[in-house]
C-alpha cells in the first residue's frame, strides 16, 4: 500500500514540471523568431548532453563489469587502444564544446536584428508593474498603457527597457529571451511574433515582495486588429454613460485617485500609478493579478494592500457607494 | 583529539544556543511593516488638534496607538521620501534647500518644528502658495511625508533613515545632526531676518 502511494506521489512529482508546458508562458512553445532560435539551442544542447551522458555512463558500466585480468599491464595492444580511446574522447570533448559554442553564437545572433523596427515601445519597469509608452515612427510618444503589450504579427517590435527603482527583467518566454531592465541604463529587446496569440510574460529578476505578481500580457494580433487597437488607445477616455459612472468620475477626480493616475481627457494627470484611460479594455489588473471585471476593480480599489501586499497603491477610504461608482466608471473606460 | 571537560562542552553548547536565539530574536523583533492601515486608524490620523495660530498642536490618539511610527520608522521615512518626489514637492522646495518655497534644512520652521504643524501644512496648505494635499493624498501618506520632511531639518540625530539616493546627495544625510553644522549652505541664502538658527 505504502509503496503504491509512494509510486503515485513520485509520479505526480515527476509530472509537476509538465504544468510549464501549457503554452502561454513556455520557452518550449516558441512563437517568436528569437524564442525559436533559443528553443533550437535548448534542444540541441539537451540532446548532445544526453548522448554524452549515455556514452559516459555506458563506459563506466563497462569498466565496472569487465574482467580485471583482460588488461594486464604491459600489454602493448591494449595500451595502444587505451591511448586511442583517451585521445578520441579528448578530441570529441573539444569538438562538442566548440560546436555548442558556435551554435550558441548563431542563436545569440538571431536574437538581435539590425533592421529598423516597425514598432517602438518604451517599457519602464517599476515595483511591481510595467509601464508601456507607444511611439510613432519618429519616436514621439503617442500614449501610455500598462501591463499589456499589443504587437502586430510578423513585424519587428523594438522595446526599449528602463527601470525606475530596482533591477527588473523582461521575459516573455514564448517570444524572446530575458533582458534585464536596469535603473539608469537603457537596454533593448526585440519581439517578433510569428503567430497570433496571447502570451504571458513575467519579471525574471527578483525585485521585491511582489516580484511574483509582476506579470504582463502580450497580445499578438494581425495588422488590422493592431491598427484598430492603436487607434482606440490613442483616444481620450470615453465619457461615462450611466449616472452611476458619472458619479464615479466625480469621486475619482475628487479623491486621491487622480493624484497618482492619469485618465486622458479628464483632470486626472498623476504619473505615479498606471495610466487608466482604457483600463476597461485591458485583460488584467494589478500586473496579471486579477482579470479586469467590475468586481475585481471594486475589490482592488477597496483594499489593494490585501490583494497585493506592499504595492504602492494606498488604501483610500471610500464609502461602499463610492467604491461601486468608481468601479462602474473604470469598467466603462474601454 | 583532546577531550574537553563536560562543563566546558556544555558551556559552549549553551553559548551557541544563546547566539542562535539572539539571532532569531533580532529577526523576529525587526521593525514590523504595516502595508494596510485600517480605515478607522486612517480617519483617526486626521484628528490633529492644531493651535489656533496654526503653529504646533497635539497629535491624534491614533498616532500614539500606532506607536508613533512616522518619525522613527525607516520604512515610513523611505515612503515619505518617495512621496516627496511623486507629489512634486521638489517643484517648490527643491532638494530640501528650498526654491520658490522655504527650505527644510536651514533650521528655521515657519510654523514650528512639530510633526503636527508639518502635517497641517501639507494637508490644509498654507498662505503664500502652499497647496492643500487633502484630496490628493491619504492621511497616512501625509504623515509619512511629514515625517520625512521633519527628518530633513531635524535638530538631533536619528537612528533611522530612508533609503539613500543613487547619485550623490546635494544635501546632508537625513539622519545627521544637527541641521546646520555639517554642510555648506550653497546658493540658497539664509534668512537673517528670521533670527538665529539652531
Amino acid at each position: 500500500m505504502r509503496s503504491k502511494l509512494n509510486l503515485r506521489a513520485g509520479g505526480l512529482l515527476l509530472a509537476l514540471p509538465l504544468c510549464g508546458c501549457n503554452g502561454t508562458q513556455s520557452a518550449l512553445h516558441a512563437e517568436g523568431q528569437a524564442a525559436t532560435a533559443l528553443k533550437g539551442l535548448i534542444l540541441l544542447i539537451v540532446l548532445v548532453c544526453a548522448l554524452v551522458w549515455i556514452a559516459v555512463v555506458g563506459v563506466l558500466f563497462w569498466a565496472l563489469l569487465r574482467r580485471r585480468t583482460e588488461f594486464a599491464a604491459g600489454n602493448k595492444i591494449h595500451d595502444h587502444r587505451l591511448r586511442l580511446a583517451v585521445y578520441s574522447a579528448l578530441a570529441a570533448t573539444a569538438i562538442i564544446v566548440a560546436g555548442l559554442t558556435v551554435a550558441s553564437f548563431y542563436a545569440t545572433r538571431a536574437l538581435y536584428s539590425s533592421h529598423p523596427p516597425d514598432v517602438i515601445v518604451q517599457a519602464k519597469a517599476q515595483q511591481w508593474w510595467w509601464q508601456f509608452t507607444y511611439a510613432d515612427s519618429e519616436n514621439r510618444p503617442l500614449f501610455q498603457t500598462a501591463n499589456e503589450l499589443h504587437i502586430p504579427v510578423g513585424k519587428d517590435v523594438l522595446i526599449t527597457l528602463e527601470a525606475l527603482d530596482v533591477i527588473h527583467s523582461l521575459w516573455i518566454p514564448a517570444l524572446a529571451g530575458k533582458q534585464d531592465m536596469i535603473p539608469g541604463r537603457r537596454n533593448e529587446q526585440r519581439l517578433h511574433a510569428e503567430r497570433q496569440g496571447i502570451y504571458r510574460g513575467q519579471c525574471a529578476e527578483f525585485c521585491g515582495i511582489q516580484h511574483s505578481h509582476m506579470a504582463l500580457v502580450v497580445v499578438a494580433e494581425d495588422e488590422d486588429d493592431y491598427a484598430a487597437w492603436l487607434a482606440e488607445q490613442q483616444k481620450p477616455a470615453a465619457d461615462p454613460i450611466t449616472a452611476e459612472a458619472e458619479a464615479g468620475r466625480a469621486v475619482f477626480l475628487g479623491k486621491p485617485c487622480a493624484a497618482c493616475h492619469t485618465i486622458r481627457g479628464t483632470a486626472a494627470k498623476g504619473s505615479t500609478g498606471p495610466d487608466l484611460t482604457h483600463i476597461g479594455s485591458r485583460q488584467t489588473l494589478g500586473a496579471g493579478l486579477l482579470p479586469v471585471t467590475r468586481g475585481s476593480l471594486a475589490a482592488w480599489i477597496a483594499d489593494p494592500q490585501t490583494l497585493k501586499p506592499g504595492n504602492n497603491m494606498p488604501l483610500v477610504p471610500l464609502s461602499s457607494d463610492e467604491v461601486r461608482q468608481v468601479s462602474a466608471y473604470l469598467e466603462g473606460l474601454r | 583529539m583532546k577531550q574537553y571537560p563536560v562543563a566546558v562542552r556544555l558551556a559552549s553548547a549553551a553559548g551557541a544556543v544563546v547566539v542562535l536565539a539572539m539571532a532569531a530574536y533580532v529577526g523576529w523583533a525587526r521593525e514590523p511593516r504595516t502595508f494596510r492601515l485600517p480605515p478607522p486608524l486612517q480617519a483617526g490620523l486626521n484628528d490633529i488638534k492644531l493651535m489656533a495660530s496654526g503653529i504646533g498642536g497635539a497629535p491624534p490618539e491614533a498616532f500614539f496607538a500606532m506607536g508613533k511610527p512616522y518619525e522613527a520608522g525607516s520604512f515610513e521615512l523611505s515612503q515619505g521620501k518617495r512621496l516627496y518626489s511623486w507629489f512634486g514637492c521638489a517643484a517648490c522646495h527643491g532638494d530640501g534647500q528650498g526654491g520658490k518655497g522655504p527650505s527644510f534644512i536651514d533650521g528655521w520652521w515657519l510654523y514650528g518644528p512639530g510633526l503636527v504643524s508639518i502635517v497641517a501644512s501639507i494637508r490644509d496648505g498654507r498662505p503664500h502658495g502652499m497647496p492643500a494635499f487633502r484630496d490628493k493624498m491619504t492621511a497616512d501618506e501625509i504623515w509619512q511625508l511629514a515625517g520625512y520632511i521633519k527628518s530633513l531639518g531635524a535638530y538631533s540625530a536619528h537612528l533611522s533613515a530612508p533609503g539613500r539616493n543613487d547619485d550623490k546627495s546635494p544635501i546632508p544625510a537625513e539622519n545627521r545632526a544637527p541641521a546646520e553644522i555639517l554642510f555648506d549652505p550653497g546658493p540658497t541664502p539664509h534668512h537673517p531676518d528670521q533670527g538665529p538658527t539652531p
